[in-house]
């Protein structure tokens, strides 16, 4: 298998989910398109890791999976509160602090 | 026979590879948000295969049992306490559609571009099954600091999650 293989679909999981953040206006479908990115950025480092031979790539996509929980765990508590407060979770609404 | 476990890896590689991108663009793009999380499953399993793909054991395990052992009920808990729409939802996208696409085009272009230059021929030489145990070695001792970090830092997310979705 070539390395480029993993490095492409990567790049292409990462496009999409970058895509999604720009386009989506619900905010739980936001944060599924940032898991999009995460994920892209730990296939990169598990193929680096399986490329050298290097146990680190692993070791840094696990601490990438423990904080993408964290962050999925306070963003979605932040969703809810947006709905409590304005009935809506349309992250294009929240604008309170435009100049 | 080992030209055909290779043959045989690059078969599956595909096979995999084509479904995440499926998957993955019809989580962006479908109006049903309970079917754009059903998806995200498909490509979080995909990923798990990969890491298999890659002799990755552990890392896989962990990417089924937080990912979408966890993660992904998390997300059709907020789908629910948040009353979505269970049918297609009309809104679902913003008028930036257009630039987003194009800003993903023109990136997915650069890091194309890039990738090809940097590591045209790059091959995995002989993949090393990279075992639990070395996992387990390599945290607990050269990255044992960030490690009892991480665990602080998973508490401090759990109490602001806990504060921040409790009704009072």
């Amino acid at each position: 298998m070539l390395l480029n293989q993993f490095l492409f679909l990567a790049a292409a999981l990462f496009c999409i989910g970058v895509y999604g953040v720009l386009a989506r206006r619900n905010g739980v479908m936001v944060l599924m398109s940032v898991e999009l990115i995460l994920n892209a950025v730990n296939i990169n480092l598990v193929a680096f890791g399986a490329y050298r031979h290097d146990i680190t790539g692993q070791v840094f996509a696990l601490f990438v999976i423990a904080v993408a929980a964290a962050e999925v765990g306070v963003g979605l508590a932040l969703v809810l509160m947006l709905y409590r407060n304005r009935r809506s979770i349309d992250i294009d609404d929240v604008d309170l602090m435009k100049g | 026979m080992l030209a055909e476990l290779m043959v045989a890896e690059n078969i599956a590689f595909y096979l995999i590879a084509g479904l995440m991108v499926f998957a993955a663009l019809r989580v962006v793009t479908t109006r049903n948000i309970v079917h754009a999380a059903l998806y995200l499953v498909l490509v979080l399993a995909g990923v798990a295969a990969l890491y298999i793909l890659l002799a990755a054991e552990f890392i896989a395990i962990t990417q089924v049992l937080v990912y979408i052992g966890a993660i992904v009920v998390l997300f059709l808990f907020g789908i629910m306490l948040t009353r979505a729409p269970m049918g297609p939802m009309h809104d679902s996208d913003n008028e930036q559609r257009a630039v987003g696409a194009a800003i993903a085009v023109v990136l997915l272009g650069i890091m194309g571009f890039t990738l090809f230059r940097a590591f045209r021929d790059v091959q995995f030489d002989d993949l090393q099954v990279q075992t639990t145990n070395q996992v387990a070695t390599s945290v607990f001792s050269t990255y044992l600091l960030p490690f009892e970090i991480l665990s602080v830092v998973l508490l401090a997310a759990l109490i602001g999650a806990i504060v921040l979705a409790r009704r009072d």
